[in-house]
């Protein structure tokens, strides 16, 4: 009703120049108008201004003044011309009434507190107060003086008043037109759809969530690099063992039994089963050997080797120990050179934080082949890590039990703007490789680095909790963008 | 990796040069150890008790916290960084360390009672002779034995070393396993008399102690090192005595290694005495003790011979794979702290005779020769030439093969169309001239499509300049299938271009459509 009004006002006149009399002309709710009158400024039928005014109003005290009159005049007609005790006086009138009554005629000089009596100073008053209050009652304009004077007592408040003065808009239509949002099979089947006007699509707003399959980030990457390695010519090995003995997990790679690594602090020793239940044992007497005294060129450790030791059966801490057992199945044959790599998942005993679990995915890559070299391992590594988008590298001295020589490799990375650790390499040392069976010129060189690093620096993922295990949040598993490694 | 924290200054002055960091995190990088954290004296106490962190005064000493390899025993003080680190640098020689040439009856002995088989069966000892301490070198002489402790004696269960100040001791010494009740002393920062069982119980409340009593309380029987006038000088692996004290005043030391570990003792006790014969009066000079078992057996300790290895120089060569020379590669070697010499004897004279000092226990194989032949030579400098002769795997049988990156791509984002519940098409490149344009309500302006000559029927009037059309027509033959239908293709279209050669060229690109009850724009949006 409200809207039929306005826009049919404005189609024959220029101007509402105030929603508040326009709404008391027209009979309607104010607050309705100012309703309609926003909703049509939005769709820009019409163009409001905003007015503000502010009125004065009654408190609730000045509205029973205005009824019953004010204080100090009702303390003067409780007054007999005579006079009248004090006490009397305070019976016959309300207490608050009596003290803002009395004060105020005082003030007025109206009335006389006498010891014994109060009696009338004047003979007659005005009320002014209450005439005041009637008047601003009535939307009358008064006095600044006297405003002042009935704010001091509480008797009025401002109120602002919010109105509109309203023009023609840039969309005036005398009727509002209906938007349809979308369009549907039955406007197609009605035929309605010739007469409607559609909604503007909205490109900035963003779709709707879709139902639908996410993969897991980390699984991205994994693939990524699985589809790198198979292209670099390097055969996948089989990992799927997490329980393995300290045999093939420390003492096959020439790693002593006394070093740091193998402390439960690092490891997580099986307690069922506890000892492994097989181990080849002509294999295990040359590590021993080797271990304790050298031979094939090397002075060896020189401790006791303790057979109890191996046996301890543990969660491996590398897949390095798959390439070991890898490595000596290849030695059992007539030697073929032989590219292998495994992603899968390794396990440490350590302190969980920001960017260290229990478990994580180790990738290792490692080639084995006869007169292979450091320069090499080097070019592979060139080839392997500038697929990733990483081909500015330096190479630092480094130590690992099993490999001679051994080298850290950083790259430079952009965003950082320093040099980032992003893997481990080496050539494995002959104490290793020979006891196995493998001819003396072969060489193996590898590497390794974990998975998760790599993935948290490309997605920018700071907490590795945030990325792996059940406290990932679904929503980043969900908004997680393509993997692109290895395609650019 | 252990950590050694050294003062900043304290190393530049051994170095005999100032680096700026960062040219002294590139030398720790070119070495092969590495920088881990700058901070101060101040700092490090601050942060071990909690304490709010504070603006550095300019006269707090500056730590350089240096990671080192697990396996360089004699890295593990300033001392040993800063001569590594000159050698590598080629400011000086390695040093030849020799044990003193004195009288078999001047030598100090050190008897091994029986009884210590049991619980802790070897020792082995060595003397400093005329050494001088000053504040820094005193408390680097502590913290190398923490270092060791920690490190290769593996909490003291298989070494511990004792050091005492030999001019308040009578020698010989004897080496005994005892009953911890007949055993008194004064420990190291006590003023009362102990006797071991006391003591056990005394440690259990001592922070740094009660981690090493297991090591010995459940045996009958203490090890105990006594001189001549029966004063304790240890009781190993727990605590020294007050008597014997090392201070800053000490001018002769008598150092003790007590283990169940015979050859890291050796290593232990070589890395001890190395270090701080520099210090001594007559230069890198160690006197000797003999040892002498109850089996009669006797050794003069300390075992400072040098380990000889030859090692050819096609091996050193064909492993790293860079063409060096014997003279080239003997240089290398002396900045490595490994004495190298062309060898002299017999047929073969490519190879090198390799002097491996008793500082470099970490040395087991030739491959070790290799490894630090190419740390001096530079693994960073190996990489250029690497990548100049472009080297690869498995000398020419390699393979090394990338798919292309479009198509790689494109079905990645296959997949994820999938993933979102939209089936995959595969509709006609050739279409009709109606079907590309007018159905599409595009208009032709002769530039984008190409035209085919010889159209057996309007269906092969062109090729598709876009997915649209394609997309339409399947949900127009598949109109009674369930709905919505949401489809997708990606595929190649066809557009006239200018400057490609033939002057059309194709481009790859992905459409989706959704049909259903509503239009469903929020969908594919």
């Amino acid at each position: 009703m409200a809207e039929e009004a306005i826009l049919g006002y404005l189609a024959k006149n220029q101007e509402i120049a105030d929603s508040g009399e326009f709404a008391a002309q027209h009979g309607l709710n104010h607050d309705d108008v100012v309703n309609v009158i926003k909703s049509l400024h939005g769709f820009r039928y019409v163009d409001a201004q905003d007015i503000k005014r502010e009125t004065w109003v009654l408190t609730d005290e000045g509205k029973t003044y205005a009824a019953s009159g004010s204080p100090e005049v009702q303390l003067f007609l409780a007054i007999p011309p005579e006079g009248i005790p004090l006490e009397e006086l305070q019976k016959k009138l309300d207490p608050l009434l009596f003290k803002i009554g009395r004060a105020q005629a005082a003030k007025n000089k109206w009335v006389e507190m006498g010891k014994q009596l109060v009696s009338r100073k004047v003979q007659h008053v005005n009320d002014t107060v209450k005439d005041l209050l009637l008047q601003i009652e009535g939307g009358k304009v008064i006095d600044q003086d006297d405003i002042k004077a009935l704010r001091g007592r509480k008797l009025i408040a401002t109120q602002t008043w919010n109105g509109y003065s309203v023009r023609k808009g840039p969309e005036y239509a005398p009727q509002r037109k209906k938007f349809a949002a979308d369009l549907t099979r039955e406007m197609l089947q009605s035929g309605e759809w010739k007469n409607l006007e559609f909604k503007e699509y909205n490109f900035n707003a963003k779709g709707q969530p879709i139902e639908g399959g996410h993969l897991h980030p980390l699984n991205k990457v994994r693939h990524q690099l699985r589809m790198i390695f198979l292209q670099m010519g390097f055969e996948e090995m089989p990992t799927d063992r997490f329980v393995e003995s300290s045999f093939w997990n420390f003492d096959a790679l020439f790693q002593p039994q006394q070093h740091p690594a193998r402390d439960s602090h690092d490891t997580f020793y099986m307690k069922v089963p506890a000892i492994t239940k097989e181990l080849p044992e002509d294999y295990v007497e040359r590590v021993k050997r080797v271990h304790e005294s050298g031979g094939y060129g090397s002075r060896g450790y020189e401790y006791d080797w303790n057979r109890d030791e191996a046996n301890k059966n543990l969660l491996r801490t590398h897949t390095t120990a798959i390439s070991t057992r890898m490595l000596y199945l290849l030695a059992q044959k007539p030697f073929t050179p032989k590219r292998y790599f495994s992603i899968d998942r390794v396990f440490r005993n350590e302190a969980v934080d920001r960017t260290h679990l229990a478990e994580f995915h180790q990738i290792e890559g490692l080639i084995c082949d006869r007169g292979l070299t450091l320069g090499d391992l080097i070019g592979v590594l060139h080839d392997f890590f500038s697929r990733l988008g990483m081909s500015k590298l330096r190479f630092k001295p480094a130590y690992n039990p099993y490999t001679e020589p051994s080298m850290e490799i950083f790259s430079y990375h952009e965003g950082f703007g320093k040099w980032v650790e992003v893997g481990n390499s080496g050539m494995f040392r002959p104490e290793m490789l020979l006891p196995m069976g493998l001819p003396e010129d072969v060489r193996v060189i590898a590497w390794g680095l974990s998975l998760e690093r790599p993935t948290m620096i490309l997605y920018g993922i700071n907490n590795i909790r945030d990325l792996f295990g059940h406290k990932v949040d679904l929503g980043l598993i969900k908004a997680n963008p393509i993997c692109r490694l290895g395609v650019d | 990796m252990p950590t050694i924290s050294v003062g900043r200054d304290r190393l530049f002055a051994a170095l005999g040069k100032t680096y700026t960091q960062e040219e002294f995190e590139d030398l720790c990088f070119r070495f092969g150890i590495e920088l881990d954290d700058v901070t101060t004296e101040k700092a490090i106490i601050r942060k071990e008790k909690h304490l709010e962190e504070e603006e550095t005064g300019e006269d707090e000493e500056v730590i350089y916290k240096i990671e080192i390899p697990a396996n360089r025993y004699d890295l593990l003080c300033l001392e040993g960084i800063a001569q590594a680190l000159r050698i590598f640098s080629g400011q000086q020689e390695m040093p030849k360390y020799n044990v003193a040439n004195i009288s078999r009856e001047s030598i100090i002995k050190m008897h091994v009672k029986p009884e210590t088989v049991s619980i802790r069966p070897y020792v082995v000892c060595a003397v400093l002779r005329g050494i001088t301490f000053d504040e820094g070198s005193y408390n680097s002489f502590i913290d190398l034995q923490d270092k060791l402790h920690q490190n290769i004696c593996r909490r003291r269960t298989l070494v511990a070393i004792g050091t005492h100040d030999l001019d308040t001791l009578h020698g010989p010494f004897t080496y005994e396993a005892l009953p911890p009740s007949s055993i008194n002393f004064v420990p190291l920062k006590q003023v009362n008399n102990f006797r071991a069982d006391e003591l056990m119980e005394f440690y259990k409340s001592d922070l740094k102690l009660k981690k090493f009593l297991h090591i010995i309380e459940s045996s009958p029987v203490f090890p105990v090192i006594y001189d001549s006038n029966r004063t304790v000088l240890s009781l190993p692996p727990i605590i020294n005595s007050a008597h014997s004290a090392i201070t800053l005043k000490t001018k002769n030391v008598f150092i003790e290694c007590t283990a169940t570990d015979l050859t890291k003792a050796k290593i232990v006790l070589n890395t001890m005495v190395t270090t701080f014969s520099e210090q001594c009066e007559r230069k890198f000079e160690i006197e000797p003790v003999e040892v002498i078992y109850s089996d009669g057996k006797s050794y003069i300790c300390p075992d400072l011979s040098v380990y000889s290895m030859e090692v050819s120089l096609s091996y050193i060569t064909g492993a790293i794979g860079v063409p060096l020379d014997a003279v080239k590669v003997t240089s290398l070697l002396n900045r490595m702290q490994l004495s190298a010499v062309q060898s002299v004897s017999g047929d073969d004279s490519s190879d090198i005779t390799v002097s491996v000092p008793p500082t470099r226990s970490d040395v087991l194989h030739p491959c070790d020769v290799m490894e630090d032949v190419a740390i001096a030579y530079g693994y960073n400098n190996i990489k250029d030439i690497a990548i100049a002769k472009g080297y690869n795997i498995s000398k020419g049988r390699a393979v090394s093969l990338r798919p292309l990156p479009l198509e790689e791509f494109s079905h990645l984002v296959r997949l994820e169309m999938a993933m979102c519940g939209f089936t995959e098409v595969l509709s006609f490149i050739l279409c009709s001239h109606n079907d590309n344009f007018a159905m599409l309500n595009h208009e032709d302006d002769g530039s984008t499509a190409v035209i085919i000559e010889n159209p057996r029927s309007s269906e092969n009037e062109t090729a598709r300049t876009s997915l649209m059309s394609g997309l339409l027509k399947t949900v127009g033959q598949n109109k009674a299938h369930p709905k919505p239908i949401k489809i997708f293709e990606v595929g190649d279209v066809v557009l006239l271009d200018e400057t490609g050669d033939v002057g059309a060229t194709n481009r790859r690109q992905l459409a989706a459509l959704y049909c259903g009850a509503t239009a469903g724009y929020e969908i594919c949006r």
